[in-house]
């Protein structure tokens, strides 16, 4: 075990990671549902109420100005933080579904027409399918589903088959949610670009764990939510390449959207703020940044590594417990462990460890086809971030024992 | 007994566990010793639904009296179930839709009973008193 960060001075950042759950310390292993956040963007976000609070790009006054500069500022660090070319690819949304939704239909809306197909996986997150199931079915076009293996990989081969000249967007997520696993998001998307198909990834689970380079990977589009990489609830990113973005119409109307309007013809605004429709969550994006400082602060490669460590340290952990059986071997995972008990049902499982302080999630991960796939009503998953240690996944398998030792 | 003295019962049951691992344990055997709801009750149609576990609910009048069956995949969930037939089967409809539900609170598994579980809990208990309504119609 080569320990590459001070987890010990890490966890002092996250206050609540110090409290206690049902008597017992919290062990938090529900972080591919929701990480935590540390003190750095608590407190830009009590700082912006205290101090700068305004609406932005509408306001001659000096605290409008102050917020605007905030705002645009971190869309500038996380233009950097993803390799995009261009600040004004970065669209602020809520979150990750809220990403999918405005590509599903302003690319909907003007390029897809009958019997055009899109193509998502069988791992895909709900917010992945449902928005191509509305536009698909508004649009006579056809939905795709690229099959996986018993370990949980995304299957190229039957990918290229897929693949055709009808094929108009592939959706794909970069680190499945349930599975953990990573998929080869560079080959797929020049796969898709070969036969002119776009490409967007949610990397909802990817950012937070592992480097993303949108550039490097040449993706068309790429989603992700801030509530899940050690930021505020309620912010996410849609990274656009400028000209698509600039070719798709808007999502939403109303304030900040527009260049001009009357009743007879309105003109829209550039990018970005031609899909920023409304007063954003502003604090949101600021305390994003933060986030993002938090995160360089300490590294994204360091990162990586050491959730690995953690991962297969577990991973090794919970294979001794007799009757566990892992749910996603894929070769290439990121930090999460579903996992199913013979003879025990996952939510029993989560809750008797939950009066054991630990937080972990069970159920079907919003990824219901993916759980008929296994034939499986859900799983239990315990889903780890840098600031977890090697004691808690001991604590977590403790804890485990006795939960399946009561319920068989 | 009426449904306010079994809950009474069941809550004076409880007071015996001090830890919460003790309830816990007990509510297991509860839900191991469930008589499993007939397969051919089993149906979609008395499916109650939940995000993490599934209900089962059978509903039957017989001699001016609910008897309901029940069945659950989680073991927990099982368990309460148990309880909850202990309070209301084999009552009168009428009796059932006029009672108060006060011993899940007070034996301390309130949580399994806030809407954001989702383990088809909640849906039974309205499902129950539905089945309680719709008898009494019909009587
Ligand atoms: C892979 C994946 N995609 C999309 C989402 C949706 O993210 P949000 O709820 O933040 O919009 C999640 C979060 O659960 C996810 O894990």
């Amino acid at each position: 075990m080569t320990e590459t960060l001070d987890i010990a001075s890490i966890r002092k950042d996250f206050p609540i990671l110090s409290r206690e759950v049902n008597g017992h310390p919290l062990v938090y292993f529900d972080n591919g549902a929701s990480s935590q956040k540390p003190q750095q963007v608590i407190d830009t976000i009590s700082h912006y109420y205290q101090y700068e609070n305004s609406n932005i790009h509408r306001g001659i006054h000096t605290l409008s100005q102050e917020a605007t500069t905030a705002y645009e500022e971190a869309r500038k660090t996380i233009q950097k933080f993803i390799n995009a070319k261009h600040d004004h690819e970065i669209i602020f949304t809520k979150g990750t579904t809220d990403a999918i939704n405005l590509v599903a239909s302003s690319f909907g809306k003007k390029f897809l027409n009958e019997g055009d197909e899109i193509i998502i996986s069988t791992m895909e997150h709900h917010s992945n399918i449902v928005p191509w199931q509305i536009i698909c079915e508004e649009k006579g076009a056809i939905l795709k589903v690229v099959p996986i293996n018993d370990k949980g990989e995304f299957l190229v081969d039957e990918y290229e088959k897929l693949l055709s000249d009808k094929t108009k967007l592939v959706a794909v997520t970069h680190v499945s949610n349930t599975l953990g696993t990573i998929n080869p998001v560079k080959e797929i998307i020049a796969k898709a670009h070969q036969k002119e198909a776009l490409v967007l990834i949610d990397g909802a689970q990817a950012v937070p764990h592992t480097k993303v380079d949108v550039q490097e990977l040449d993706a068309d589009f790429y989603a992700f939510s801030g509530h899940k990489m050690f930021g505020p609830t309620g912010v996410g990113i849609l990274y656009g390449k400028e000209g698509l973005l600039n070719s798709l119409p808007p999502y939403q109307g109303g304030g900040d959207m527009i260049k001009t309007v009357t009743f007879e013809k309105t003109t829209y605004n550039d990018l970005p703020h031609k899909f920023e429709a409304g007063t954003p969550n502003i604090v949101g994006g600021i305390a994003l940044a933060t986030a993002v400082d938090y995160i360089n602060e300490i590294g994204i490669d360091k990162i990586e590594t050491y959730e690995h460590e953690l991962l297969n340290y577990a991973t090794e952990q919970i294979k001794q417990i007799e009757g566990v059986r892992i749910i996603g071997e894929a070769q290439k995972k990121a930090s999460v462990l579903s996992f199913v008990v013979d003879g025990t049902h996952p939510t029993d499982i989560g809750t008797i460890i939950d009066k054991l302080g630990i937080a972990i999630r069970t159920g079907h991960h919003c990824t219901e086809p993916l759980m008929n796939r296994f034939n499986i009503p859900g799983t239990a998953r315990a889903s780890f971030a840098f600031y977890n240690t090697f004691e808690e996944v001991d604590t977590f398998i403790n804890a485990l024992k006795r939960a399946v030792g009561m319920l068989l | 007994m009426t449904i306010k003295e079994i809950q009474e019962e069941i809550v004076d049951e409880f007071a015996l566990f001090d830890e919460w691992m003790d309830k816990y344990e007990h509510i297991i055997e509860l839900g191991k010793e469930l008589p499993l709801i007939d397969e051919k009750f089993k149906t979609e149609e008395n499916l109650i639904k939940g995000c993490q576990s599934r209900v089962w609910l059978h509903a039957e009048l017989i001699d001016g009296k609910i008897i309901f069956t029940a069945d659950s995949d989680a073991i927990i969930t099982k368990g309460i179930i148990a309880l909850m037939i202990r309070v209301f089967s084999n009552h009168s409809p009428k009796e059932i839709a006029e009672s108060d539900l006060f011993f899940i609170d007070q034996i301390g598994l309130r949580e399994h009973l806030s809407p954001t579980r989702s383990n088809g809990l909640v849906s039974m208990v309205k499902q129950i008193k539905m089945y309680s309504i719709a008898f009494q119609a019909k009587a």
